[in-house]
């Protein structure tokens, strides 16, 4: 049962082996026994889950059968959630209760999915780790002294563990896919623009992007027909016919043109990584896909480029929590300024406080040609390098990480280490472009391995087929932790 | 270029952040080594490129200038850190 596909609780569901509330509940032990190892969920409410479930149920019984109704999920403590603690992973949003949903929640609901919580996070998602939470680190299931990755760390430890059968997560420089390659699930970062950023709270607007994360990619092309869509409230929303993110799953690989670019083969790319990506190559190519080389001349600039324009943006953004209207307010305080500075440097966390300098200083005045500007300019060169790129192929494959997760404590005390860890995914954000990670190996001692796949603006389906023809002639993706069956 | 510890302090303040002077320390330390990657940008040649704001270039969407929300006032209130007969109370700002 915790090992079945979305498709598979969807057909038990309609055929009435299992009810909304029954198989909820399975879910909700799960979580009762594995999360005090794990901490993969900062909130849990047994009765708002199986009020949801009794909804679906209800709804069913009425005649209701869309695909989704009764399937439970877990959401990423970024997405707003009418009457639910939404804490962002920080100590400001501590107290947070909620009061309207974020697009993406509304529209799990009106498919009939039940909550089955909030995931852990690194705070306001910045953190490849997520050590930087407010509510404690992360345990990666397949080894508890690995980091699960970061920021969306608690969704992808909890989908690794079975402890849901899918989460939501953000993708800003990476997490959504950094996270599902170091836990072994599937990950999705669709276009930019695709899914509503509405009820999500802000870090950095112009790269931030919803998407599922899921065991198989056939299951994310299920969860993106439901969360993808235009929307109003979001003034950088899409206004794009509806898609079918399922419709090209069953094409065969023969005659995809992908590309290998070589800057993602170059130095710093661990030896035990290269080996299982150039695994999952030859699996491509015995099922009829051709290789071409492709270069990303200023890939090795996006990691510079990100911690200049995503820091800016979050300077900006988290100017908002200011002690006045929610969240933290510092206990006594002599005048306004007083009022915002020890609200904020008690709501804050060591990392947060860090980009919101960085951020603050680049914008200052003096320094905004040499830092912003200039970090503008090399984004639009780093976009134009994958333009050329898929010029010569339908997608493009690579490492998601340089490595597989590292200890707990490693990378904390030194930020640009921890930064380093992006430095395949970072890029994609920049360029608007979808990007997905799938897991394609273990390391000598037993962690996972992603491999990732980028296309073209608006090639989600695309994606999806290559990355589910590969999971179609491969297991990896099926596997759980020893110890957690 | 390397970050004085009065420049700390400077956007610390600017940014509406307490920091202690232990604090501003390390922040120096960590801020110079994070500069120092970012200094990178500075080798490219990027006379006449324009600059990329947006991921994707397309122009904000506009709508007409109505009241599309109610009045949720009271819902908002209730998570607020002090408040008074509708109003968010904040230490007394002007004279």
């Amino acid at each position: 049962m915790i090992n079945s596909s979305l498709k598979a609780l969807s057909a038990m569901l309609a055929d009435k082996k299992i009810s909304a509330v029954e198989l909820a509940a399975q879910y909700l032990d799960r979580i009762d026994a594995l999360n005090p190892r794990l901490n993969a969920f900062i909130t849990v409410d047994r009765e708002k889950t199986l009020a949801e479930a009794r909804t679906a149920d209800t709804r069913r019984a009425a005649g209701e059968d869309s695909n989704m109704l009764g399937i439970p999920i877990a959401h990423k403590d970024i997405f707003c959630t009418d009457g639910w603690l939404t804490t962002c992973g920080s100590k400001m949003l501590g107290n947070f209760v909620a009061p309207y949903d974020a697009t993406v929640i509304s529209k799990f609901k009106q498919a009939g999915m039940v909550s089955l919580g909030k995931t852990n996070m690194d705070e306001f998602a910045m953190g490849s780790s997520n050590e930087t939470s407010y509510f404690g680190a992360v345990k990666n299931p397949w080894d508890e002294k690995a980091v699960p990755g970061g920021s969306s760390g608690g969704s992808a430890a909890a989908v690794a563990a079975r402890l849901a059968p899918a989460a939501t997560g953000t993708d800003t420089g990476g997490s959504i896919r950094q996270p599902a390659a170091l836990c072994g699930i599937s990950g999705l970062k669709p276009t930019y623009g695709i899914c509503s950023r509405y009820g999500m709270i802000a870090f950095a607007s112009s790269l931030d992007q919803a998407g599922p994360m899921a065991p198989s990619s056939e299951d994310c092309a299920l969860l993106m027909n439901v969360m993808a869509g235009f929307d109003a409230r979001d003034s950088t929303s899409l206004e794009r016919e509806k898609e079918d993110y399922t419709r090209d799953l069953e094409k065969p690989l023969a005659g995809l043109k992908i590309g290998l670019p070589k800057e993602f083969f170059a130095e710093g790319l661990s030896a035990e990584v290269a080996q299982k990506i150039d695994g999952a190559i030859a699996e491509c190519k015995k099922l009829g896909a051709q290789m071409v080389e492709v270069s990303l001349p200023n890939m090795g600039l996006s990691v510079p480029v990100y911690y200049v324009l995503a820091p800016a943006e979050a300077s900006s953004n988290l100017s908002r929590f200011d002690g006045v209207r929610y969240g933290h307010r510092t206990a006594e305080y002599r005048d306004l300024l007083d009022m915002y500075e020890k609200t904020r440097a008690e709501g804050f966390g060591a990392e947060v406080k860090r980009r919101i300098m960085i951020g603050t200083y680049v914008l200052s005045h003096g320094y905004y040609d040499a830092y912003y500007l200039q970090a503008q300019k090399i984004r639009r060169l780093i976009a134009a390098d994958f333009a050329a790129a898929f010029k010569q192929c339908d997608v493009i494959l690579g490492p998601t990480s340089p490595t597989p997760a590292f200890n707990a404590g490693e990378k904390a005390s030194d930020p640009v280490a921890m930064y380093l860890s992006d430095i395949y995914t970072i890029a994609v954000n920049l360029a608007g472009l979808p990007g997905m990670s799938i897991p394609c190996g273990f390391s000598n001692d037993g962690r996972p391995i992603g491999v990732q796949l980028i296309g073209d603006l608006f090639s989600e389906a695309r994606l999806l087929n290559a990355a589910h023809q590969y999971q179609l002639n491969t297991d990896w993706h099926t596997r759980i932790p020893e110890g957690l069956k | 270029m390397a970050l004085t510890h009065q420049d700390v302090l400077h956007i610390a303040r600017l940014a509406r952040l307490r920091v202690s002077a232990e604090e501003a320390e390390t922040a120096q330390t960590q801020l110079n080594s994070i500069f120092g990657l970012i200094e990178q940008m500075q080798a490219i040649n990027t006379q006449d490129i324009e600059p990329m704001s947006h991921a994707l270039d397309v122009a904000q969407r506009l709508r007409e200038d109505k009241v599309t929300e109610s009045d949720q006032r009271n819902k908002f209130q209730t998570i607020a850190p002090a408040v008074e007969n509708g109003l968010y109370l904040v230490p007394k700002v002007i004279e």
